[in-house]
């Protein structure tokens, strides 16, 4: 549905982001994409999304193809018709708004307007706490209720393929399971093909079908979520285990001529 | 003598209210102030003039024409001299707009000279009396007229979809911009409203006192009334436009005579340096909303 080939990125005119991105997302799955800070997984996001052009970026190489049709550096109005919303990091719900007013944002490129009530009583399925908060301000609103609002925001456009940008985001554990839980539902229910990018690699790979890990604007790593849970690098620089027992000094070593290779 | 100058104060109130209402909307889509504001008064009362007394167009249909071309303006406006500065400095932008007001009265006064016109008698001439009140009808018509466009304009900015998506672009402009709403096209209709409830203001006003170029200081005199308001705040540029015509004529009913003259000029601007000390956003200004 989308693939990401070789897809290079400049800031400005000379700050290289991203230096051969390749990526796939087939229809149906949930993608995860990993990597450390300042990776460049906002990034790609943003060459998809269109939103790149806003803050003087640009794809400089490679293409992007959604559902077969070109859309590298086309305008994020046009991506969104094309079906395609990113949800931002950073959650940027419109915070002297109130929720309905948000859901109602979201649905702005929508043809169908007809349908719109029965959407907005769809996302309360899917968040009923959105239903009692519905005329509230915004800016009020917990982190989670602000992030929930921003996926059922997303929800409103019906989009066929949603970017999602850390959700967990500065949340309590619980909360980053139940809404990573209820993204999953999103996926089965609604069909929507889900891309979402995350530092948490455990719960994102707890949910995803197939995860791609990257390192300096370029995939290092990739495979079926339980291929790469099982890698022994992913384990300990993802998930944070290692292997009790081994010796110390050795294992520094190791890490250090591994975390070498990964960069390099 | 009081419910004289109370009836006076709040037609000029309304009509500051129309124009305070266009600085509110240029600002809270753009973080910019349109110095140009008093311009587009200024070219709307002569447009309408100009249509009713060279065409003998009917008042009504001479109004909304004007609108149209006030509408015309504002976009025109808003994509040869304010798209180009989009992502520059907000300085830049206030700029253009200063160098903007500059030509627009150079050219309207070009067209149509410096002497004071006045409309033909649009509304009936005698005044009617309402409980021992005395007001020229078209005061009524005016104070009417803008009410009614004030109500309309907050209708539409609570409820319609454009008028949501135009205050979620105020919010957060990438966010919208990532939802697909066309940013361009929301600083359109900003600058198209704006140039029509000036205009508006301007055909008000030049029935009421004639059209000359200095229908154009006005802009400047409304400035203080939406930032008394709270530059960003729809409600608080239509109740500061009362408060501010209600108290200066006030004022200069009172103590004009007795100071023999000119208090009434000043009153806005002590008014606001007054309020502003205890409200720095002013009445109704947005607050910056954090949540500790
Ligand atoms: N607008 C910009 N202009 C210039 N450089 C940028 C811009 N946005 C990002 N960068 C640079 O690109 C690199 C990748 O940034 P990006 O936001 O894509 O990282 P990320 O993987 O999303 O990181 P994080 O996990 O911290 O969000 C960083 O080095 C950053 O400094
Ligand atoms: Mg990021």
């Amino acid at each position: 549905m989308l693939v990401l080939n070789n897809v290079e990125v400049i800031y400005d005119r000379v700050i290289l982001v991203l230096k051969g991105m390749s990526l796939t997302v087939p229809e149906g799955s949930v993608v995860a994409l990993l990597g450390s800070n300042g990776a460049g997984k906002t990034t790609t996001l943003k060459a998809i999304s269109g939103l790149l052009q806003a803050e003087n970026g640009k794809v400089t190489d490679g293409t992007i193809d959604f559902c077969g049709e070109n859309i590298t550096n086309m305008d994020a109005e046009k991506v969104v018709q094309r079906g395609i919303f990113q949800v931002m990091e950073g959650r940027r719900v419109f915070e002297h708004l109130t929720v309905e007013e948000n859901l109602l944002a979201g649905s702005y490129t929508r043809k169908d307007r007809s349908n719109i009530k029965k959407d907005l009583e769809l996302v309360c399925r899917y968040f009923p706490r959105l239903l009692d908060l519905r005329h509230r301000v915004v800016g009020y609103l917990s982190g989670g209720e602000q992030q929930m609002l921003a996926i059922g925001r997303a929800l409103m456009a019906k989009p066929k393929l949603m970017l999602l940008d850390e959700p967990s985001l500065g949340l309590a554990p619980l909360l980053v399971a139940e809404i990573f839980k209820i993204v999953r539902e999103i996926n089965r229910r609604e069909g929507t093909t889900i891309l979402v990018v995350e530092q948490n690699a455990n719960v994102a790979l707890s949910i995803a079908d197939y995860g791609y890990i990257m390192e300096n604007g370029r995939i290092v790593l990739e495979g079926e979520v339980d291929k790469l849970r099982d890698n022994e690098d992913v384990r300990e620089f993802y998930l944070g285990l290692t292997d009790v027992g081994k010796k110390k000094s050795y294992r520094d070593v190791k890490h250090y001529k591994r975390r070498k290779r990964w960069l390099g | 003598m009081f419910l004289q100058l109370l009836v006076t104060g709040l037609v000029v109130g309304s009509i500051y209210a129309l124009v305070a209402l266009g600085f509110v909307l240029i600002y809270k889509a753009s973080d910019c102030i349109n110095f140009a504001q008093g311009e587009f008064l200024l070219v709307g009362a002569y447009v309408a003039l100009w249509v009713v007394t060279s065409y003998n167009v009917p008042f009504l249909p001479a109004v909304m024409l004007t609108l149209c071309l006030a509408l015309a303006l504002g976009v025109l406006v808003e994509r040869m001299v304010l798209r180009p500065f989009i992502g520059e400095p907000v300085i830049s932008v206030i700029m253009a707009t200063i160098g903007l007001s500059s030509l627009m009265r150079g050219v309207t006064q070009l067209i149509w000279g410096t002497d004071t016109m006045i409309y033909p008698p649009v509304f009936p001439q005698e005044p009617v009396n309402l409980a021992g009140v005395v007001i020229s009808q078209v005061y009524l018509w005016s104070l009417g007229l803008a009410i009614l466009l004030l109500a309309v304009f907050s209708l539409f900015f609570k409820f319609t979809t454009t008028g949501i998506v135009m205050r979620a672009v105020a919010d957060d402009q990438q966010a919208a911009l990532s939802m697909g709403i066309s940013v361009k096209k929301v600083f359109a209709i900003t600058w198209a409203i704006a140039a029509m409830v000036a205009a508006v203001g301007g055909i008000l006003l030049g029935n009421i006192n004639g059209v000359n170029s200095s229908l154009a200081h006005l802009g400047l005199k409304v400035l203080p009334v939406a930032i008394l308001g709270g530059l960003d705040s729809i409600p608080g540029a239509i109740l500061g436009g009362f408060i501010i015509g209600v108290l200066e004529n006030l004022v200069g009913g009172y103590l004009d005579p007795v100071f023999g003259g000119g208090v009434k000029e000043v009153v806005p601007f002590v008014i606001l340096v007054l309020i502003l000390l205890v409200r720095p956003y002013g009445l109704f200004g947005k607050e910056v909303i954090e949540r500790v």
